[in-house]
């Protein structure tokens, strides 16, 4: 199993009657209502708590992207990835990832993608999401319909930019340039790539024509993700791929952990309520722009899309959120148990823990961070045995690999001869 | 009553859906972002007194959403290909909101193959001043207040024979949307501003601009801008109508249409 702890850095400081009083947390969000002084303090502690996780033993540690809204505090998952990477020195980053339709042209992915991969000495882990229609359509500007192409132009030519040792031109629809050489290369030519998707064919496809692991990051919990994956599944038996190995899926889960069900509740209950209540407001009209999804994806699933279930969780109680599978929350025992059956019941070897929930402070999160770390993972790191040999989903660092020098004060820095 | 009725034709790009019926000159009608139906009243009333040829853009209707079609020009030469393929010589070229916006690039594209030529509130245009609401952020409940002057009778008129509560009526409903607003999305998202402005001047045909005094989409000072970007222009304002002119005070759009001869 591969543990990543996931950070969404959700704004902490929404007032409580956020839902009530703005139609939206993302693409037109009262803008007054972030603070950058407070930001800084934000920023920093978010740093931390992924640094800390590195310090647990988690395989990973993860950012994403998204722009415009209080859900998300990273329009450039780079720059977290970078700023960890010097302090946090044996986790995976894993960044989940760069929304390809949105870099122009998209060879700065190519670019960026080797410079962590080289910085980190091989600890990427990278992801090529869609990205959501509220950042990609509403917040940055991609026609719905036309999305798609360009996601996947780019997506072939950031695979050809590592992958050729000499100067190509690309002719693509939506790029073209002469000179493609990108400088650097990465130390993994390709980093493993894990893809977010939401249950289309095309996605499932995607994942298995180019063997990159397919997550699903969804808040709703591992009970509704099962029909969900099982379509991954079926649908990769219906190919007749070589393998069902578990760690072609992932899933995103919200975890607390207390020393007690009833310390859980007591300890993380506003927490979560702060997330589901008004994290996830998002007015109706952003969250699906025509021509978006593929009209073979609407007519599976298409009302599905209004997310009814973020309306419920909104006011649900913390015993409906527990019991719904919303989230997996309690003693080390009860967790445990718990991501047992997730993990069977999905088949999925890489799961991604959402730790920080909302605007839980620094110091909480440490404690659920470290209980799980020290009282869960151990005992669910061999559910899959027989795959232990996979190595195509995850990162495959140098064996020998740099280390930051030591911080120097001006003293240090002229060789103490002051 | 002059039925319409619904024919296909091929083009290169895609088999295209065509209302047409009536007798009289030669009208080709270019719908908005709505689309348009068989059924429409003021298709019917212009089928009174024209031969209209109304094709479905590629979604609209039952008709399939088409890949190849992604850009302003294509969209402009494929609205030529189907004039081409019914054997049109310089009919009258009517075009409503997105349609308004075809038909002016199909008259600034070839300023010599259009001569008569009814922009009904047109798309096209992007005013800072006068920011169009964003239609592809709203749900369907919202888009009568932005687009009728009678909002309530609008709201009737846009949800008549809906029932939303029944799952596969619904089903269809959001496919339908999908395809059409996806397509439509291509040249009207996230700005309806393709570059017409820069274009106008080409435009050579005696051109009629037809606006609701109380549009709330396109407001009035975008039927100014058209007016002053195409030389010769005439713009008429038409009172108690909104965006959707064409069902609100169809009489009175008609009777502008006539002036074009």
């Amino acid at each position: 199993m591969k543990f990543t702890w996931f950070n969404l850095m959700p704004w902490p400081h929404l007032p409580a009657d956020f839902r009530k009083k703005h139609r939206s947390v993302w693409v037109d969000i009262d803008a007054k209502l972030y603070d950058p002084v407070k930001g800084h303090v934000v920023y920093n502690n978010y740093l931390d708590m992924l640094e800390y996780a590195d310090a647990m033993g988690y395989d990973g540690i993860g950012v994403n992207e998204h722009h415009q809204n209080a859900y998300g505090l990273m329009p450039s998952p780079n720059i977290m990835a970078a700023a960890v990477s010097r302090r946090a020195l044996n986790a995976a980053v894993v960044v989940l990832g760069n929304s390809l339709s949105l870099y122009n042209p998209p060879i700065r992915v190519a670019e960026e993608f080797a410079m962590l991969d080289v910085i980190t000495g091989g600890r990427l882990v990278a992801g090529f999401p869609v990205g959501t229609s509220m950042d990609t359509n509403f917040c940055y500007g991609d026609i719905p319909a036309l999305t798609r192409e360009r996601y996947q132009e780019a997506h072939d030519l950031v695979r050809k930019a590592w992958r050729e040792t000499e100067p190509f031109a690309w002719n693509g629809r939506y790029t073209k340039l002469r000179h493609v050489n990108t400088w650097p290369k990465p130390i993994q030519n390709p980093p493993p790539i894990h893809i977010p998707g939401g249950g289309s064919v095309e996605t499932y496809d995607f994942c298995l024509d180019n063997v990159y692991s397919y997550s699903y990051l969804s808040f709703s919990g591992y009970i509704r993700a099962k029909a969900l994956l099982q379509g991954y599944w079926d649908r990769l038996a219906e190919r007749n791929e070589p393998d069902a190995s578990p760690y072609r899926a992932g899933f995103a889960q919200t975890i607390c952990v207390a020393e007690t069900d009833a310390q859980a509740e007591e300890l993380y209950s506003e927490h979560v309520n702060y997330f589901f209540n008004r994290c996830l407001h998002i007015a109706p009209g952003f969250a699906d722009a025509p021509g978006y999804r593929t009209i073979k994806t609407i007519k599976s699933g298409a009302l599905s899309q209004f997310s009814p279930n973020f309306e419920e969780a909104a006011h649900m109680s913390w015993k409906d959120l527990v019991e719904g599978g919303f989230i997996i929350a309690g003693s080390p025992d009860t967790v445990r148990e718990r991501m047992e059956d997730l993990i069977k019941g999905l088949r999925v070897g890489n799961i991604f823990c959402l730790m920080h929930v909302g605007d839980m402070p620094l110091e909480k999160t440490k404690y659920s961070t470290r209980l799980f770390a020290e009282k869960v993972m151990p005992r669910l790191r061999n559910m899959w045995p027989e795959y232990d040999n996979d190595t195509r989903f995850w990162c495959q660092p140098l064996a020998k690999r740099a280390t930051p020098g030591p911080v120097s004060d001006y003293n240090a820095a002229i060789g103490g001869n002051r | 009553m002059t039925a319409l009725c619904l024919n296909k034709i091929k083009t290169h790009h895609a088999v295209v859906d065509v209302l047409s019926g009536g007798n009289g000159p030669d009208l080709f009608f270019l719908h908005g972002a709505g689309g348009v139906t068989a059924e429409d009243p003021f298709l019917t009333a212009l089928a009174q007194r024209y031969r209209v040829h109304a094709p479905l853009v590629p979604g609209y209707g039952a008709s399939d959403e088409c890949e190849s079609i992604r850009t302003m020009l294509d969209f402009t030469l494929h609205s030529y290909d189907v004039m081409d393929a019914l054997g049109l010589r310089k009919p009258i070229v009517v075009g409503h909101s997105m349609g308004g916006m075809m038909a002016a690039e199909m008259a600034a594209i070839a300023p010599h193959d259009i001569d008569r030529l009814c922009l009904l509130c047109p798309a096209g245009l992007w005013l800072d001043e006068y920011p169009m609401p964003d239609i592809f952020s709203m749900v369907p409940y919202e888009l009568p207040a932005v687009l009728f002057h009678d909002v309530e009778a609008g709201a009737a008129m846009m949800t008549a024979g809906a029932d939303f509560s029944d799952l596969t009526f619904l089903q269809n409903f959001l496919v339908q949307n999908a395809r059409q607003l996806g397509m439509a999305g291509k040249i009207l998202f996230p700005i309806a501003d393709r570059g017409l402005s820069e274009r106008l001047y080409r435009i050579r045909a005696k051109t009629l601009l037809v606006w609701g005094a109380s549009d709330r989409l396109t407001p009035l000072p975008y039927g100014e801008a058209f007016k002053k970007g195409i030389a010769g222009s005439e713009l008429i304002v038409i009172e108690k109508a909104g965006h959707m002119l064409p069902l609100e005070q169809t009489d009175a759009v008609i009777r502008a249409i006539d002036r074009l001869g």
